[in-house]
């Protein structure tokens, strides 16, 4: 059981509920007040949702072997636009008013995801760098699109999206289920899946064997830049607010912790999106804990850097390969030294 | 000979382009704007971007090997922390806590280094992990900001070294300056630095021609957080106060100037002189737009943005023809 990908990431998710079930004995209880579902695991979820989205896209960038520094600025830049509409409509209210906010939203996430893919696989910048450009760049625009101001908007439809409820359960949670159901029906039960991997795997044998590598690329960026965008409509509607300077910041990397720790390889070629809902739920759980049991909140940062710097050993070879060697020679203690000298060489 | 001297010259392009860009922006700043043209003005650019000239220094070294460093802004604001904390709260002496900060640093470097070597994780998530480690350390110390009275600090924040011409410098930007030199001569003049460059050029190479990989990776790394270190100890005299949330996004600066300065991000080319250009660049960015007053800060991040996508897709035309 302890071999199944997805044991360890759920395992760390469990012990860290139950641990807070010493600090708040009704950390469980889930209850139903006017309606809606409230509980310390629906606030997990509710706030944990936007989190989700974005690691989602990661997960596939990820799985190519690239990476998205940018949503940070995407999810910014999307809430701002939005808001920035609504306020200005003549009936923020309206339902069509919305919709329109949120094509407009999503259509600028589809250039910007557009321009990173294009540099990464046309132009062949390395991912990191192509996506820093629009991480500082992008940051800018959001504050120009907010002129440098907080936009507060009061529109009902719009604060569906990520501080309403639906059926009793809070609609951001719903969206963020239904985009990654839809992920997966499109990655596991179409070959799409397997091409992301084989590009992540090798892109040069990918495209020599057929696959259209360039455009896969291409793809996965603007999935991901699609995917942050909805995180920052949620962010900004569950506030009512955009603030261009801080919606998201830092955003990019809890997704990328929560895809690590989710069991998805840096180094691309294999993907787990339940590991990547799990590593975020992970993620989301360490912030509300610390929270409840009152440790300032600044400190979290503390407790990630431990988390990936665990996740990361634990999934490098060398220090396995260590581990092991310290474990199996430690009753005999014969084994021929110059061993780890050859394997460092070879590495 | 001839198509050494070629390739050499190609290798210096983003170099020149960088130079021009520079005369250009001072020109255009001279003639738009009053008070413009003065050597204080310059002297100011170096005296306002001290600190984030010393951690670009640190930062060449790791970009030149093909790693990269995330965590420097969080070890500079760690330094700011620590420094603030010791000397307000503890009234240790600035002649210790200064080289205790510069001894943190450069052991989190190093550990950053080790790691990254050791395990052969990659660079990017080794430091980013330092990146949280130190932000949260800062808060672990303080969660408010500490600011700073010991009269030893602010002799230093205020202190002016007159030059020629009614001009001045702080002391700041002379341990800048020195650094930024003591760096040239260790890149281009010692084994150390022809090590980093061909580390940076290929791994396997350096391994095979029997170079001390793993000794140049870990350096590379302790050099890089002794500069952030040394910078957060000159963005006290700055700011002469210790706060977690100092030098947010310095990171991203750092790699801007460096990348604006010519050196390839995928390692093995590069300048020092470029870095300082680079540096030059972004502060001279800042400079127009508060001579401009009408623009807002944001143009800065969007400016930067621009040059960053500027020079990128120039390295690619650089390499792609280098390669053909």
């Amino acid at each position: 059981m302890t071999k199944h990908r997805l044991f360890w990431p759920a395992a760390v998710l469990v012990a860290m509920l139950l641990a807070n079930l010493l600090f708040t004995p009704n950390f469980f209880a889930v209850h139903t007040k006017e309606g809606h579902l409230y509980g310390s695991l629906i606030d997990i979820l509710h706030f944990g949702a936007p989190l989700i989205l974005v690691s989602l896209g990661m997960t596939l960038v990820i799985a190519t072997g690239g990476i998205d520094l940018s949503v940070g600025s995407t999810v910014a830049i999307a809430g701002a636009l939005a808001c920035l509409y609504i306020s200005e409509a003549s009936d923020p209210g309206s339902v069509s008013t919305v919709l329109v906010a949120v094509a407009l939203a999503l259509a600028v996430a589809l250039v910007l995801g557009a321009v990173n893919g294009l540099l990464v696989s046309r132009i062949g910048v390395q991912p990191i760098v192509a996506t820093l450009i629009l991480m500082v760049a992008g940051r800018g625009v959001a504050q120009l699109i907010t002129d440098g101001q907080i936009i507060t908007v009061t529109s009902d439809p719009y604060r569906l999206i990520g501080g309403g409820y639906w059926l009793t359960v809070p609609f951001s949670v719903l969206l963020a289920g239904a985009m990654v159901g839809l992920t997966l029906l499109l990655t596991r039960s179409t070959a799409l899946g397997l091409l992301l991997e084989s590009v992540g795997g090798n892109p040069v044998a990918s495209r020599l064997v057929g696959i259209r590598a360039h455009r896969l690329t291409t793809l996965v960026y603007v999935a991901s830049a699609v995917c942050a965008a909805v995180a920052g409509l949620m962010i900004s509607s569950n506030v009512s607010a955009a603030d261009g300077n801080n919606a998201g910041l830092w955003i990019e990397l809890d997704a990328i912790l929560a895809v690590v720790i989710g069991g998805t390889s840096l180094n691309g070629g294999r993907f787990s999106i339940g590991g990547t809902v799990l590593g975020a739920l992970v993620i989301q759980t360490l912030s509300t804990t610390i929270y409840t049991i009152g440790i300032p909140p600044e400190t979290t940062l503390v407790f990630k850097a431990a988390v990936v710097i665990t996740v990361c050993l634990i999934q490098s070879p060398q220090f396995r390969a260590k581990a092991t060697r310290r474990r199996t020679t430690a009753p005999g203690g014969q084994q021929p030294k110059p061993a780890s000298a050859d394997s460092k060489v070879s590495a | 000979m001839n198509t050494t001297l070629t390739a050499r010259l190609r290798g210096q392009v983003p170099l020149l382009v960088t130079s021009v860009l520079l005369v250009a922006m001072f020109s255009v700043g001279s003639i738009q704007y009053e008070g413009f043209f003065s050597g204080q003005v310059l002297l100011n650019l170096l005296i306002d971007n001290a600190f984030l000239l010393v951690v670009a220094v640190g930062m060449t070294f790791v970009i030149l090997t093909g790693g990269i460093d995330l965590s420097v802004g969080a070890v500079v604001a760690l330094s700011t922390m620590v420094s603030a904390w010791l000397v307000e709260k503890h009234h240790w002496p600035i002649l210790v806590v200064i080289p205790l900060v510069l001894a943190i640093g450069t052991g989190l470097g190093w550990a950053m280094g080790w790691v990254v070597h050791t395990f052969e994780i990659q660079p990017f998530i080794v430091t980013l992990a330092g990146m949280f480690l130190a932000r949260g350390l800062c808060y672990t110390i303080s969660v408010e900001s500490v600011s700073i009275t010991d009269p030893s600090y602010t002799a230093m924040a205020q202190t002016r070294i007159p030059l020629p011409g009614g001009t001045f410098l702080s002391p700041s930007a002379v341990i800048a300056v020195l650094v930024a030199a003591a760096a040239f001569l260790v890149l281009h003049h010692t084994r150390f630095g022809r090590n980093v460059y061909a580390l940076g050029g290929s791994e396997q190479s350096a391994l095979l021609m029997g170079l001390p990989v793993a000794r140049t990776r870990i350096t590379v790394y302790a050099i890089s957080g002794f500069c952030s270190a040394l910078g957060g100890v000159l963005l006290t005299f700055y700011m002469l106060s210790g706060y977690g949330l100092h030098a947010v996004g310095l990171e991203l600066d750092a790699i801007a100037a460096v990348v604006i300065g010519g050196t390839l991000l995928t390692g093995g080319s590069g300048y020092l002189v470029g870095t300082v250009l680079g540096v030059a660049v972004l502060g001279l960015i800042q400079t127009v737009i508060s001579f401009q007053g009408t623009l807002s800060s944001w143009w800065t991040r969007i400016v930067i943005g621009a040059l960053l996508f500027l020079f990128i897709v120039l390295q690619r035309l650089i390499t792609a023809r280098r390669h053909t």
